[in-house]
């Protein structure tokens, strides 16, 4: 019988499959070297639907705002590369602190609703930040996006334009940010936020600050977007309007949803599946991308309810 | 300024009747299974489509097509809830939300498909639309139309709700639905009936929405589910009074923030909303 001590860390450590799938993430440089463009997309949609997971699949917070984290991160990004210095991991730290600030403001709104409240405020904040950047256009430059500066490398690595040095640095991100989000799911703190996430009435029964709990969770996942989002403004070396539109919220909760939420690697196999099949079939016609988004959704909601990753787990524990 | 004012609250309304109209069956659906019905806009599309193969190919009377679009819609929306909603009522928000935001997407590419992404249009259905002058400026009377129009399809809706017998028992089946099966009332039965009034109504919707707003496909789902999300949100689920007087104040405030404060964009109906759902998270009317 093991204490709750040893419990935690026989959870913290890795799994020899996991090794082996980030040992994975390196092959694009080897086997795709001309499409780390799209690899680097892909890491950075990745980590962004990792910090939805941390609220939607953990805590059970269902939000359909969370490009505004994702925003005010590559913007940040944007106005100090443009204005004030164009080395990027400051700026980076400076952008999730800044969404981290955001998401921790607007926290104390979000846990005090459920339901459709809660997605329509989540939405509603989303739409108002959305309008504000395309309102203030002396600052964001309005529909036209921040343009007109180029990062040129990052701790001496110039990023050239097979993207070796983007996808590289995206990768390190998003393993450094996937470390740090397994640590805080796998401790007592995440225990409480699934414990929420199941009952939200009985937790603060026996003693666990729920929206302490909830405010915290939301504030890391905004810290996590908000890189995500500085990111992709470093590896783009542009910021478009549409980083904090409604279209990117939903797309991240599909890609969550299609991997498995509540499962960590849910959203990075997510991102995997969508960001190549879009590349694949998108084509010249993006509404019918949408056709096959929708037949999907559908597809998983009636045969496929916790994912890609769900239904692999459910076989595999069929199969024992 | 104070006739230009008279002007933006005519035209308010009459936009915010339009809302009314596309949102009020998603209010009374949502707050009698708990479905969040996502796709409810594509029976709006449905509607608006069927009128305009109508009016276009076949030559009909933009007002004989009203009915058509109402019951074309109707049909669409009672065929999807027998075969595919019904099996949802008893999931989460989340698969609920995502489900139908994936009919969503598949009826907007077919739309596309079958009449290209481009917008579409009718004839105006008042051929001179000769503004009505009162108090020295002029109405149109397509939107003067609108209006008559919404409040009837109210004063219809508040009394086939309030003093019917059927009506009686879809309020009783908002309210509590057990205590309603208990006493003898098909629930699932006026469900039917109620997704069906809904659904027509929002295909109604759609169809006069084609002069004022215009209709294709992808506008609608990042433009008027969330103008209808917000109708509902706000007014408070199951309540025909609250969806109706979100939809005035919707309409009034955009209409009102476009014409004096162009710069601001949506943003103002955003604030609104949001101050809105934080004083009262159930909506203006909402009981629960």
């Amino acid at each position: 019988m093991e204490n709750a001590n040893q419990h935690f860390r026989r959870k913290v450590r890795l799994h020899p499959l996991e090794i082996v799938f980030w040992l994975c993430t390196l092959l694009p440089f080897v086997v795709t070297p001309n499409y780390l463009s799209l690899a680097s997309q892909i890491a950075i949609t990745a980590l962004f639907a990792l910090s939805l997971d941390l609220i939607l699949g953990y805590a059970g917070i269902v939000s359909l705002g969370h490009a505004a984290f994702f925003g005010v991160g590559a913007y940040t990004a944007g106005l100090i590369a443009k204005h004030y210095w164009l080395e990027p991991l400051s700026s980076l730290v400076i952008a999730g602190a800044l969404a981290g600030l955001v998401g921790y403001a607007t926290s104390h709104i979000i846990v005090r609703f459920r339901h459709l409240a809660l997605i329509m405020l989540t939405m509603g904040l989303g739409l108002l930040l959305h309008e504000a950047a395309n309102s203030a256009s002396m600052l964001t430059g309005g529909a036209d996006g921040l343009q007109g500066f180029k990062v040129p490398s990052v701790l001496g690595f110039k990023f050239d334009m097979f993207g070796r040095a983007a996808y590289a640095y995206a990768l390190a991100v998003l393993f450094v940010c996937f470390l740090v989000a397994r640590r805080v799911i796998h401790s007592p703190f995440g225990l409480a936020l699934r414990g929420i996430r199941e009952n939200a009435t009985r937790m603060p029964a026996i003693g666990a600050p729920s929206r302490a709990h909830l405010r915290k969770a939301y504030t890391i996942a905004a810290v996590l977007a908000g890189i995500a989002g500085a990111l992709l403004t470093h590896t783009t070396s542009t910021v478009s309007l549409e980083t904090l539109s409604f279209g990117r919220s939903a797309d991240v909760l599909v890609i969550l949803i299609l991997g498995g939420a509540g499962r960590l690697y849910g959203g990075i196999i997510g991102a995997i599946i969508y960001m190549v099949a879009r590349d694949q079939f998108s084509g010249a016609n993006p509404q019918y991308w949408y056709f096959w988004i929708g037949l999907l959704l559908v597809a998983v909601v009636m045969f496929l309810p916790n994912g890609i990753l769900g239904g692999i787990g459910a076989l595999y524990k069929k199969s024992k | 300024m104070l006739s230009s004012l008279a002007g933006v609250l005519f035209d308010g309304f009459a936009y915010g009747m339009l809302l009314f109209l596309l949102s009020v069956g998603l209010s009374v659906t949502l707050g009698m299974m708990n479905f969040v019905n996502l796709a409810h806009y594509g029976f709006a599309l449905v509607g608006g489509y069927a009128t305009v193969t109508l009016v276009n190919r076949f030559g009909w009377n933009f007002f004989v097509a009203l009915p058509l679009a109402f019951i074309v819609a109707a049909l669409v929306s009672v065929a999807l809830e027998r075969s595919l909603f019904r099996r949802l009522y008893r999931a989460t928000d989340l698969d609920q939300c995502l489900f139908t935001i994936g009919i969503a997407f598949i009826a907007i590419a077919a739309f596309s498909w079958f009449y290209t992404s481009e917008p579409q249009s009718v004839p105006a259905p008042f051929p001179r639309d000769q503004p009505i002058v009162a108090m020295g400026m002029g109405f149109s009377q397509y939107r003067a139309f609108l209006i008559v129009f919404g409040l009837a399809v109210t004063a219809f809706l508040v009394f086939f709700l309030e003093k019917t017998r059927f009506g009686a028992r879809i309020r009783a089946s908002v309210d509590n639905q057990r205590m309603a099966q208990g006493l003898g009332i098909d629930v699932d039965r006026a469900f039917m009936f109620t997704f069906a009034l809904g659904g027509g109504l929002a295909g109604l919707g759609g169809a006069l929405a084609i002069e004022v707003i215009g209709l294709d496909p992808s506008f609608a789902l990042s433009y008027l589910l969330v103008y209808v999300l917000i109708v509902v949100a706000v007014g408070g689920l199951g309540s025909i009074g609250g969806s109706f007087a979100a939809a005035a104040v919707l309409g009034i405030t955009d209409t009102a923030g476009k014409y004096y404060f162009p710069w601001l964009g949506s943003f103002l109906i955003y604030l609104v909303m949001v101050a809105l759902l934080m004083w009262r998270p159930a909506g203006l009317f909402g009981k629960r």
